[in-house]
């Protein structure tokens, strides 16, 4: 769907078959559970039965002994990090919490924290010798959720953590002792209390979103060789090679350029592969071993000690004048954080009203410890739980006005010139092209009939960001483009790098062959994520093509006979004086008799995108019985600037919806009162399977973002945000309950109608 | 730990002859033993289908069969799908119609598949879903998995009645 005259793209807006495409069909592809070295070691780890707990004593002196141990390491091994905090491409990081975190110190904060590391000749010794090492706990009470985590009361996790007040007016917060509130946020506009006054319906409501995980099939691992001269090297699955590089070097204190990561392919990210948790370890055990260390997380593990997204507390207060304007917003918003401080709070806090113009806000924001994994980010972390809040509201004060919600959001949507209630002002986005794409598709235009269905829509947004990317591309003399670049590829990013640097050359996207390079190969790369790698490591790629077209000009001008500033490169090939013509595959062959190799490069750095938004609408048959939610039929539009491969924007789309729909109907962790999660396993947990969700319907919406040259903005992260809460309206109009609190599941669906049908047999 | 057991089976068509210890799963048989790379492990516990292998015939996760359980018996990975060079309908469906983001499930997704398709040459969408609901995929919400079984079936066929 183009909303405005596209340019002519010959390479953009294709669908070639995926570089790595084949060699992930025959099993041939490399993740990084499937490297193999000689003399490799295999690791297994220790970690707690406890929530919380002081660590007393560490005995490891009955592992070392068993036959076949080769190492036992525990955070006696590891430097001490003092009170340091470190840049870490998508946040500040204390060294401390993350070493802490790596391997216990003192204390050990939730169900699966890692305590110790085993090397042994094969995995089974390796566990068994696990099982030996005594450790001595002085066991505490554990604090799970994030309202009582902030009570005066409350256990405290951390002695070293203090209240940090920040935003626009600053709070008066308690920095005297320890406390689990690790981060207060405000930020302000307008006149809040002149806006309620103003408005004639008010509508507060709360809401809970239970602690989630990215669930990514591929467990972490991490092989690690450390070497006689001190260099390490690291092979691993990660969403950033850069920033493994710099968390395993910072670890061990040793200088990044001592450390190369070599990136795996990567079984799944979505955000839950940024942080470290095996390499420091893999390290440290092949430090002691000198041989490499193979380390693998099983399933269990990955629930209880990596990720999750937090659960969450959200109260939303929206006022409305009678014909739908937005007059204020006031939010509240609390985050576990889990076990150390770095919940995405603030980017919740800036999402919360990020759909709307509101003139006058105030959010409220509180990042807290809590006793489960310490939280990473997954897919636009923090929007997916403020969206399910005000966009339930929002559903709410239609009903109340009597106002159509495809007409709420247009009257009210964010676009240009909107300030945010956190201060930006917004360039061109898409909202309202994509709400009226949801107004006029087929899905939205058929009716729904039958009993106990309904229809639901909801919006969501994320910023999605720049940062760093690297790219260098050689020309070979056989016409075709070696790309090497620095963005590790978890759902298809080479093919749409490659195809960026064809369109700029003018050849086809089968003649690039992109290959992700390793910490030593190129130049630095921020993480995937923040829906960058197509936008921002596209922008690198673009440069490097273009720089190698300055080249070839001067190459043509030397063949020519001419002043380079008399050759232009157009449509695949060179321009010359008196109608001459050189393709790129003619040129290319000519390299060697001109001056030898072409090497083009490329970076980006300044380069930020102005956000996307997507828009939803979803159909719902509830059970009335049973409590169960059967998706019908589902729908997202979504502004992708520029669709590079419309398959893999497409496969975003779908992949980020079926996310969501388990966030809203299944997917939670489930604790009892020590602490301990008892559903760490995929079905129990309960991830949707495809027995779950019907297909899922795409309208790509296209306003070009004016800070990329081909117009992309990132698609990853907007659509899990509008499911929560288009799948919680939904049932609304399908039954007649309010669900505010995720996941919606069976017991929790039932609960509540049978609740209504009471009141209403009360009230008869 | 228990004495290592010799295992003689088949794997894709040619006979093998491997060591393996009675509580090594015929998933770290493959993998750690044998170098068979591409079945992949996401659980160990039958949840995710990443593992799938066809066992005689039908398909299994190879986390919930030991080595030693194989002896005699006729095993098919992803390894054996391509013919030499070639690859098979199933393994051309995905690619074209970008069934695939990460590629973790790929293998595990194929090898159910193509025991689907042997048993049910045209399946229905609800059938492929049923049929298919024991392997996860996190990263593509199913559809294009599900189109490119369908299209899979429909080469499949076409090639079928192109041979009579």
């Amino acid at each position: 769907m183009a909303t405005a005259e596209k340019p002519k793209y010959k390479v953009i807006g294709t669908r070639p078959i995926r570089h790595d495409g084949v060699d992930k069909v025959t099993g041939r592809a490399q993740y990084g559970a499937d490297v193999r070295l000689t003399g490799m070691l295999y690791a297994s780890m220790l970690r707690s039965p406890h929530a919380h707990a002081k660590i007393t004593k560490i005995d490891t002196s009955k592992a070392e002994a068993l036959s076949g141990v080769r190492a036992v390491l525990t955070s006696a091994d590891l430097p001490e990090q003092g009170d340091r905090i470190v840049e870490l491409g998508e946040g500040a990081v204390n060294m401390r919490h993350l070493s802490a975190n790596v391997l216990a110190r003192d204390k050990v904060l939730y169900r699966g924290h890692a305590i110790a590391g085993v090397a042994a000749d094969n995995i089974h010794i390796a566990q068994e010798a696990v099982k030996l090492i005594e450790v001595e706990y002085e066991v505490l009470p554990p604090v799970l959720d994030v309202r009582k985590a902030m009570k005066a009361d409350a256990p405290v996790l951390n002695d070293d953590v203090r209240t940090e007040s920040l935003g626009s007016h600053p709070a008066d917060d308690d920095n005297s002792k320890p406390t689990n509130v690790a981060k207060h946020f405000v930020f302000a506009s307008g006149d809040v209390e002149a806006g309620f006054a103003e408005a004639d319906v008010i509508v507060e409501r709360e809401y809970t979103t239970a602690t989630v995980h990215q669930g990514y099939i591929e467990p972490h691992n991490a092989t690690v060789q450390w070497n006689a001269d001190g260099k390490v090297t690291v092979w691993m699955s990660t969403q950033g090679t850069f920033s493994a590089r710099q968390q395993t070097a910072e670890l061990h204190r040793i200088p990044v350029s001592d450390v190369k990561v070599i990136p795996m392919e990567i079984g799944g990210g979505f955000g839950g592969k940024i942080s470290v948790y095996l390499p420091p370890v893999a390290a440290g055990l092949s430090q002691k071993t000198g041989r490499p260390v193979k380390l693998i997380m099983d399933r269990t593990d990955v629930f209880e000690a990596t990720g999750p997204t937090p659960g969450s507390y959200v109260r939303v207060k929206l006022g409305v004048k009678k014909d739908g304007t937005i007059t204020a917003g006031d939010a509240w918003v609390a985050f576990e954080a889990g076990a150390y401080p770095g919940s995405p709070i603030a980017p919740g806090c800036m999402c919360v009203f990020s759909c709307y113009n509101v003139p006058n806000g105030h959010v409220e924001g509180f990042d807290v410890c809590v006793n489960k994994p310490r939280t990473n980010a997954y897919r636009a972390p923090g929007s997916p739980n403020v969206a399910f809040a005000t966009e339930s509201v929002v559903d709410e004060i239609c009903e109340k006005i009597g106002m159509d919600p495809i007409e709420f959001r247009l009257k009210n949507a964010a676009k240009e010139g909107v300030r945010r209630v956190d201060g930006p002002v917004y360039g061109r986005v898409g909202m309202v092209e994509t709400v009226e794409a949801i107004r006029d598709s087929n899905h939205w235009q058929s009716p729904l009939e039958g009993p106990n269905r309904g229809r639901g829509t909801a919006t969501g947004f994320w910023f999605n960001c720049g940062l760093k990317s690297a790219a260098t591309a050689t020309v070979n003399y056989d016409g075709t483009v070696s790309l090497l670049e620095g963005s590790t590829d978890i759902g298809g990013s080479r093919v749409s790098l490659a195809m960026q640097t064809a369109e700029t050359l003018g050849i086809p996207a089968e003649a690039v062959k992109p290959t992700v390079g390793d910490t030593d190969a190129v130049g630095f790369t921020d993480v995937t994520g923040g829906s960058r790698v197509t936008f921002a490591t596209g922008i690198a790629c673009i440069e490097a093509a273009r720089d190698i077209i300055r080249q070839l000009e001067t190459r043509a001008a030397l063949i020519w006979e001419c002043d380079a500033s008399a050759v232009s490169y157009e449509d695949g090939g060179l321009n010359g004086p008196d109608g001459a013509r050189m393709s790129f595959v003619e040129i290319a062959g000519k390299l060697h008799a001109t001056g030898g190799s072409i090497v083009g490069r490329g970076t980006s750095s300044e380069a930020d995108q102005s956000g996307a938004f997507g828009t939803h609408a979803v159909d719902v048959e509830v059970d009335p019985d049973t409590g169960k939610v059967q998706i019908l039929r589902y729908t997202i539009a979504q502004d992708a600037g520029t669709a590079i491969h419309p398959s893999y924007v497409e496969g975003q789309l779908q992949g980020g919806v079926v996310q969501g729909i388990g966030w809203a109907l299944n997917e939670e962790y489930w604790y009892d009162d020590k602490g301990s999660m008892r559903n760490p396993t995929y079905l129990d947990y309960r991830v949707p399977t495809c027995y779950d969700v019907p297909m899922i319907e795409t309208i790509i919406v296209e306003v070009p973002d004016p800070g990329h040259p081909y117009g992309v903005r990132g698609v990853g992260e907007v659509p899990i945000c509008p499911p929560q809460a288009a799948i919680a309206n939904a049932i609304y109009a399908a039954v007649g309950v309010r669900m505010r609190d995720l996941p919606m599941s069976p017991p929790k669906v039932c609960k509540a109608i049978l609740e209504k049908r009471a009141e209403g047999n009360g009230a008869s | 730990m228990a004495k290592k057991r010799v295992v003689t089976t088949t794997i894709n068509g040619d006979t093998h002859e491997f060591l393996c210890q009675p509580r090594q799963t015929l998933l770290e048989t493959l993998r750690d033993v044998l170098g068979l790379t591409g079945t992949k492990e996401g659980c160990s516990n039958g949840n995710c289908g990443a593992c799938t292998v066809h066992l005689n015939g039908r398909p299994v996760d190879s986390c919930l069969v030991l080595g030693v359980e194989v002896e005699g018996a006729e095993i098919r990975t992803i390894e054996g799908v391509a013919c030499g060079s070639h690859l098979d309908e199933v393994q051309e469906a995905f690619l074209e119609g970008a069934a695939l983001q990460c590629g973790i499930c790929t293998p595990g997704f194929i090898m159910q598949t193509e025991s689907l398709l042997d048993e049910n040459p045209n399946p229905t969408e609800d059938e492929i879903r049923f049929y298919l609901a024991g392997n996860l995929c996190r990263c593509t919400g199913y559809d294009k998995i599900v189109r490119s079984v369908q299209c899979a079936a429909e080469k499949r066929q076409t090639a079928n009645v192109g041979d009579h």
